[in-house]
């Protein structure tokens, strides 16, 4: 095309090279940025404390000291105690991180505007992220214990006769991952909500929408994205549940959690293959329960929901 | 479309009052607006213009005062039990919901039989013309294309009030001509009752049968737009009415219905607009395009003056020239002048208004204003 427009003086010396853009320019425009190299650190990070690990992982778990290559693997799933480690997991950190989702939805509703102290009852409510599971357990066991005040206050009331058995079992863990956890479900949908426009809600209000139409049709509908997103966070941090499953739990009985099948095989029975093929079961079962949620959250409405957040 | 169930005469705002800590948005608003009439509240931002409408819609509590609906009182209710229509400045159309689903959401609200909110529905984006697009999200539509949607939700209920926050500013300058043509078309074609909220007095006088000018929450005046265009109550409803000259000067002498003023040897006779005496400061308003220039037996406030700054606009040009005191004169002409040009401006005595200067205007009233005005309490 630009041929025929061109003048014959400019024929006759020949069609001139096709100017070429600038390398940088040309970078560009494929999205590459010279200054991407600043992120170097954070890569050569990423390489050698989590890709090297899992790498190093994943081929030893192929490597068992006895069998073939999966042999680990098989081991572990045609042993009852050990597979019956991903339902005793599951049953904790499912319904931990779900009490979570749902118990943060009504908190952030109704803080997300704004009002006085608003500040001091955030800080209250995210407060247990800085304590750190240990003393979460601490505190459940002086609390909960046979004879902590809970129990003290129970029988002071002659409510119960002998005290409630509230740690060292299934309870204890799932109180610690519901105070561990709530925060970090808390702040997440608490900026899913402030991300969405309260004029929505104003609008549905004068078209005769009362509260809980509001909710159900308006602001539950443009949040669920956001609740699928905290579910899945707070259930990788539910499902990798250790420390209080010793500590409030009963580890050899019915809080034997798959990271203590993995920490007893690393470091009692020194079999690393064996621990890696556990590890890499953990996170497989912790990929299929985050796809799942992907997978339905594609069903809502994910783009702007017209906030500032 | 027939008039809502709810339809009423008169809906009266009785001394409507809202207080943010110790800041008044709005202060003693009375207004009674008769069903069918279209009604502007203009002022600048900050005005309580918005509060007002908020209060009207019961999104925000009164602090004071009551509104009537005929002989029902409303401001108690819940906004959801009003039966207001009403469009925001952002539209803010669920962005989930279908162009379609949007336009029935209140007809669903009400609970009415399938058939019928499909039958309104259907008139309703017809009305706006959105027949290509009731299938889409609104993410999906332009502005003007969501603005209409935020128009047709509204009014597809029939609401006995409608109620508009700046609708068109978030539009072009071009879309939004048309969209004002667009609101007025559907004003006179269905007969609602409307509460327009804007700043723009070209938009209010177009579309309103009556204005309400707003000021620090307070009401400044009330009136037609015609009343509001030629006669403004006082100097800031002048100077939001387009009197871009506004001159402080001191009045030499004042008769019935005229009013002599000089600033540094330049004189001027004008109507008087509100008390002024001799020795009062005054503030002295004349619209750009009543100034004329070297117009032929002008004889009175004629001022000679040179062209600074001219502007093309079209079939006219807007130019700012300065006086030989040193004043600045806003004009339009449709003579071709050019920077440095040597002019005499005259101006029709009848089109220039004198008003009594914001010291004089405050004495008789009570202290609040004084209140109101401290920097520091608004937000």
């Amino acid at each position: 095309m630009s041929v025929t427009t061109r003048t014959p003086t400019a024929e006759s010396a020949g069609p001139p090279p096709p100017a070429r853009a600038h390398w940088q320019h040309r970078l560009a425009e494929r999205g590459v940025d010279r200054h991407l190299w600043l992120l170097t650190p954070a890569l050569l990070f990423v390489v050698l404390l989590f890709l090297y690990p899992f790498f190093y992982g994943l081929g030893l778990s192929f490597q068992p000291t006895e069998g073939g290559p999966f042999s680990d693997y098989a081991r572990f799933f045609s042993d009852a105690y050990q597979r019956d480690t991903i339902w005793t997991t599951l049953g904790l950190a499912l319904p931990a991180a779900l009490l979570n989702v749902v118990a943060s939805v009504p908190i952030a509703y109704r803080m997300r505007g704004r009002f006085r102290g608003k500040r001091l009852v955030t800080i209250l409510l995210v407060v247990p992220i800085t304590l750190g599971t240990v003393l979460t357990a601490q505190g459940l066991l002086n609390f909960l214990g046979p004879t902590g005040w809970f129990n003290r206050v129970l029988s002071g009331l002659h409510l119960t006769d002998e005290p409630i058995r509230l740690v060292h079992n299934y309870w204890g863990v799932f109180f610690s991952l519901v105070i561990t956890g709530f925060p970090f479900a808390f702040l997440l949908v608490l900026s899913y909500l402030s991300g969405i426009d309260p004029t929505l809600e104003r609008a549905a209000a004068t078209l005769g929408a009362g509260w809980w139409q509001r909710f159900r049709m308006i602001t539950l509908p443009l949040l669920m994205p956001g609740l699928a997103t905290t579910f899945c966070l707070t259930f990788v941090l539910a499902f990798s549940v250790f420390p209080s499953a010793v500590l409030v739990g009963n580890p050899a009985g019915e809080t034997r959690v798959i990271s203590i099948a993995a920490y007893q095989a690393a470091y009692e029975q020194y079999d690393y293959p064996y621990a890696s093929a556990i590890a890499m079961i953990m996170g497989l079962i912790e990929l299929v329960v985050i796809a799942v949620v992907l997978f339905a959250r594609t069903r809502f409405y994910t783009g702007s929901t017209g906030g500032k957040g | 479309m027939t008039a809502g169930a709810k339809a009423f005469s008169q809906l009266r705002l009785e001394g409507v009052s809202r207080r943010f800590g110790g800041h008044d948005a709005l202060r003693d608003l009375d207004l009674t607006i008769e069903a069918g009439e279209f009604v502007a509240l203009l002022g600048p931002s900050g005005c309580g213009k918005s509060t007002a409408l908020n209060c009207l819609a019961g999104l925000l509590p009164l602090t004071a005062g009551s509104i009537w609906q005929d002989e029902r009182r409303i401001d108690t209710l819940p906004p959801e039990r009003r039966g207001f229509g009403m469009v925001f400045q952002n539209y803010a159309l669920f962005p989930h919901m279908s162009v379609r689903a949007n336009i029935a959401f209140g007809l669903r609200m009400r609970r009415l039989p399938k058939d019928e909110i499909r039958r309104r529905t259907d008139e309703a984006v017809r009305l706006v013309r959105l027949e290509d697009h009731a299938g889409k999200l609104p993410g999906q539509l332009s502005g003007g294309q969501q603005q209409r949607v935020a128009i047709a939700r509204a009014v597809v209920l029939e609401p006995s009030l409608v109620l508009m926050d700046e609708p068109l500013s978030n539009l072009d300058a071009k879309l939004r001509l048309e969209m004002r043509t667009e609101i007025r078309r559907l004003h006179q074609s269905l007969g609602l009752t409307t509460v327009y909220v804007t700043h723009d007095q070209e938009e209010a006088l177009s579309l309103a049968d009556r204005l309400v000018v707003l000021r620090e929450g307070r009401v400044q005046q009330i009136g037609s737009p015609e009343e509001l265009h030629t006669r403004p109550a006082n100097w800031h409803v002048a100077d939001f009415m387009g009197y871009r000259n506004l001159w402080t000067m001191r009045v030499r002498e004042a008769a019935d219905g005229t009013v002599a003023v000089e600033l540094d040897g330049l004189r001027l006779v004008g109507v008087p607009v509100g008390p002024v005496a001799p020795g009062d400061e005054v503030i002295v308003a004349v619209r750009p395009e009543d100034v004329r220039v070297d117009q032929a037996g002008a004889t009175t406030n004629a001022v000679p003056a040179q062209i600074e700054v001219v502007e093309y606009q079209g079939r006219e040009l807007a130019a700012e020239a300065v006086t030989a005191a040193g004043s600045r004169v806003h004009l339009r002409t449709d003579q071709r002048v050019a920077p440095g040009d040597q002019v005499t401006l005259s101006i029709d005595p009848q089109r220039l208004l004198v008003f009594p200067g914001d010291a004089a205007a405050t004495r008789p009233a009570d202290p609040a204003t004084a209140v109101v005005e401290e920097p520091g309490l608004v937000g």
